[in-house]
């Protein structure tokens, strides 16, 4: 096959593949240990960064954009006139290699469009990823989708040779995938996402007997859910992503603004932004309950169903608990430091450790790298200088507005000013 | 206050050391550490010349690991490497901490020295991590793969073990045009080497160079990453601040020939 001819099939079912987030290539824990190619030991490497913003760690493709389905959301629905291709198995490996010999990538990212049927277009998958360790001996990092209605006998096979797996749900609401996508079945999405995590399950206990038991997928499993092209409140977003990941173990749920690329009248209609600024406060709220020890009720309840776009919500959920606060820098548990806008766990760890030896005041807390513009409000530390007005949550929040625009002009001093 | 001693080094973390070793050995109260080819700001010195010694150096080194953790081993070498002007000096004082026995003040981040210290090694190691990212592999007609950088700090010593264990079956070399020096994988041993093909005008391999097909990869990877952008999210800050403009010399798919 000629270089060009491949060119054009990569320049198609890359662009098809882009709409899928997730670009992670970390926790595969796969060591070069036969002086074979390839490793994936610590955290994840992004190679390169789109003009976006978003990381190029993986070579991400669609195996093909054929594809029997017409989910109205989706660039490769049947409906739609487009250019269609498909790679053969050998192409994609030798692509795969080649950029991963160059530095390029830290393995592949392999989805398609459903061909046939569920199991045919799994079948292909899985044969790429098994060529790609037995025969090349390769041990970067291998992600593969699972194809919703792929046989239990299928998605075994796939775990022994990737790291992660995924099937997106696309659609946060039961009733929102019914609209859009009418041919396709919630029961077909839960099915493999189910097995993958039984196989992890019995992978780990089986482990602890024999230790030469097989790897099955060390990455986890992840999923995906389009934001904004159906009316969900973020409430709903995060109680079902929280489902997910009680439920099946995720590693991680990643959210997508809907980005209008076909004409439905179902559909956000084509000039609609992409709603990057929500979807970002739904990844903050995303970090609140995995590292944050918040837990989704304390975020969202009747009153207060969708995130604030102007604060971030933790902060947002600061000015609605006010009388949590003040809190003492120097003596707060781990819990509540957490807690406190502008203070990172990273910073939450170095305050625990710096103040066994002296009580800190607000120099130390600016060394260390705290965001006071927004914590000063709600901390009281070694120093008489603290905020002592009783303020209402709303002017309060309008006060941090004002100071997170001129940050960068004001310095640290003038801010301490306002104290006296 | 006691007359301040300069001593003068060669630039070597294993000179570092050895500065160390005079300061304890010749009981220094007062001393300034400073490599040779950095020039003085001061008009009247007391000035010590530090060579370089193997079994001194050793000595040191071991005498820190007795007393601390990997972590802050790592540290400290890449603390060094950052080639700060006088940060030797913070480092004396990190090491005299350790020496006196008060290792549990090694956390204590309320101190400038100790916080400073974690701060470098933090940039250091952003830095290697960014190489490890960046790096990009030509392969030539002699069946090598060959990428050339200009990091920040001199971070090439630190992403040994990573492209060792990763290019295992393949013959590399990446090289610091910068520093003008490279390491070389020979698929046993990675061995440090100086090359004079490179030079400050001559950054990267010329195409005669090339293996066969290295272009068309380059141009695959090139269409690869024009095709996943997504235009109408475009970031340019994002992208910049992700992606610092000083890198993309080095990177296939910024170059404009493609």
């Amino acid at each position: 096959m000629s270089f060009e001819r491949i060119r054009e099939k990569l320049s198609i079912l890359a662009d098809a593949a882009k709409y899928d987030v997730s670009c992670a290539s970390s926790g595969g824990k796969r060591k070069n240990s036969s002086k074979g190619l390839g490793n994936n030991t610590g955290m994840g490497i992004c190679h390169s960064y789109t003009e976006d913003g978003r990381c190029v760690s993986l070579l991400k493709i669609l195996l093909t954009n054929h594809c029997i389905y017409d989910c109205a959301y989706c660039v490769t629905r049947k409906s739609n006139d487009i250019k269609r291709a498909a790679f053969k198995i050998q192409e994609v490996v030798d692509l795969t290699i080649n950029f991963y010999r160059r530095n390029y990538i830290e393995g592949l990212f392999l989805s398609s469009g459903i061909f046939k049927n569920a199991d045919f277009t799994m079948e292909r998958l899985v044969a790429v990823a098994k060529k790609l360790r037995l025969e090349e001996n390769f041990n970067g990092y291998i992600h593969l989708k699972s194809i919703p209605g792929a046989s239990d006998e299928l998605m075994r096979e796939a775990g022994l040779y990737a790291d992660r797996l995924s099937v997106n749900i696309e659609i946060p609401t039961v009733s929102g995938l019914q609209l859009l996508a009418p041919d396709k079945k919630h029961e077909d999405f839960i099915k493999p996402m189910e097995k993958v995590k039984n196989e992890i399950i019995q992978y780990k206990a089986e482990k602890k007997i024999i230790k030469s038991t097989p790897r099955y997928a060390p990455a986890g499993q992840s999923t995906q859910m389009i934001i904004g092209a159906t009316g969900e409140s973020d409430q709903e977003i995060m109680y079902s992503a929280t489902y997910y990941y009680k439920k099946f173990n995720m590693r991680r749920v990643y959210y997508s603004g809907y980005i209008p690329v076909l004409e439905d009248n179902r559909l956000p209609a084509i000039e609609t932004e992409v709603p990057i600024l929500r979807e970002n406060r739904l990844y903050q709220t995303d970090w609140l309950l995995r590292f944050y020890g918040f837990s989704v009720n304390e975020i969202f309840n009747k009153d207060h169903k969708n995130l604030d776009l102007d604060i971030d919500p933790k902060l947002g959920w600061a000015l609605r608990n006010l009388h949590e606060f003040p809190i003492d820098i120097n003596t707060a548990d781990k819990r509540m430091l957490a807690r406190i806008p502008g203070i990172g766990m990273q910073s939450v760890s170095k305050i625990l450790q710096a103040r066994r030896f002296r009580k800190l005041d607000w120099s130390h807390l600016k060394a260390i790298g705290i965001a006071l513009n927004r914590a000063q409000y709600f901390i009281v530390c070694n120093s008489k200088d603290f905020y002592k007005k009783e303020l209402s949550p709303i002017t309060l929040k309008n006060i941090i507005i004002k100071s997170t625009h001129s940050k960068y002009k004001k310095h640290f001093s003038q801010q301490l000013s306002l104290f006296t | 206050m006691e007359q301040q001693t300069t001593l003068l080094y060669d630039g070597s973390f294993d000179g570092f050391l050895c500065c160390i070793y005079m300061i304890y050995d010749e009981k220094i109260k007062n001393p300034f550490i400073r490599r040779e080819s950095e020039k003085s700001q001061q008009l009247f010195e007391n000035i010590e010349y530090v060579t370089t010694e193997k079994q001194k150096s050793k000595r040191v080194w071991q005498g820190f690991i007795l007393k601390t953790t990997r972590k802050q081993q790592l540290d400290i070498f890449k603390t060094f490497l950052s080639e700060i002007k006088g940060v030797e000096n913070t480092l004396f004082k990190y090491i005299q901490t350790v020496f006196n026995d008060n290792t549990k003040y090694l956390t204590d981040y309320g101190n400038k020295d100790i916080l400073k210290i974690s701060q470098v090694a933090k940039m250091v190691g952003r830095e290697k991590h960014r190489m490890e990212a960046f790096v990009r592999f030509v392969l030539t007609k002699d069946n090598i793969y060959i990428a050339t950088v200009t990091p920040d700090f001199n971070v090439l010593p630190l992403i040994i073990p990573h492209f060792k264990d990763r290019y295992a079956d393949q013959k590399w070399v990446i090289y610091d045009v910068k520093r003008n020096y490279g390491i070389f994988y020979d698929l046993k041993t990675v061995e440090t080497i100086t090359m004079d093909y490179f030079s400050k005008l001559n950054h990267s391999i010329s195409k005669e160079a090339y293996a066969d097909k290295e272009n068309s990869f380059q141009e695959l990877w090139y269409t690869y990453y024009k095709n996943v952008n997504i235009t109408s999210r475009k970031n340019k800050k994002l992208h910049h601040q992700h992606l610092p403009k000083r890198y993309w010399k080095y990177l296939t798919e910024k170059r404009k020939d493609l």
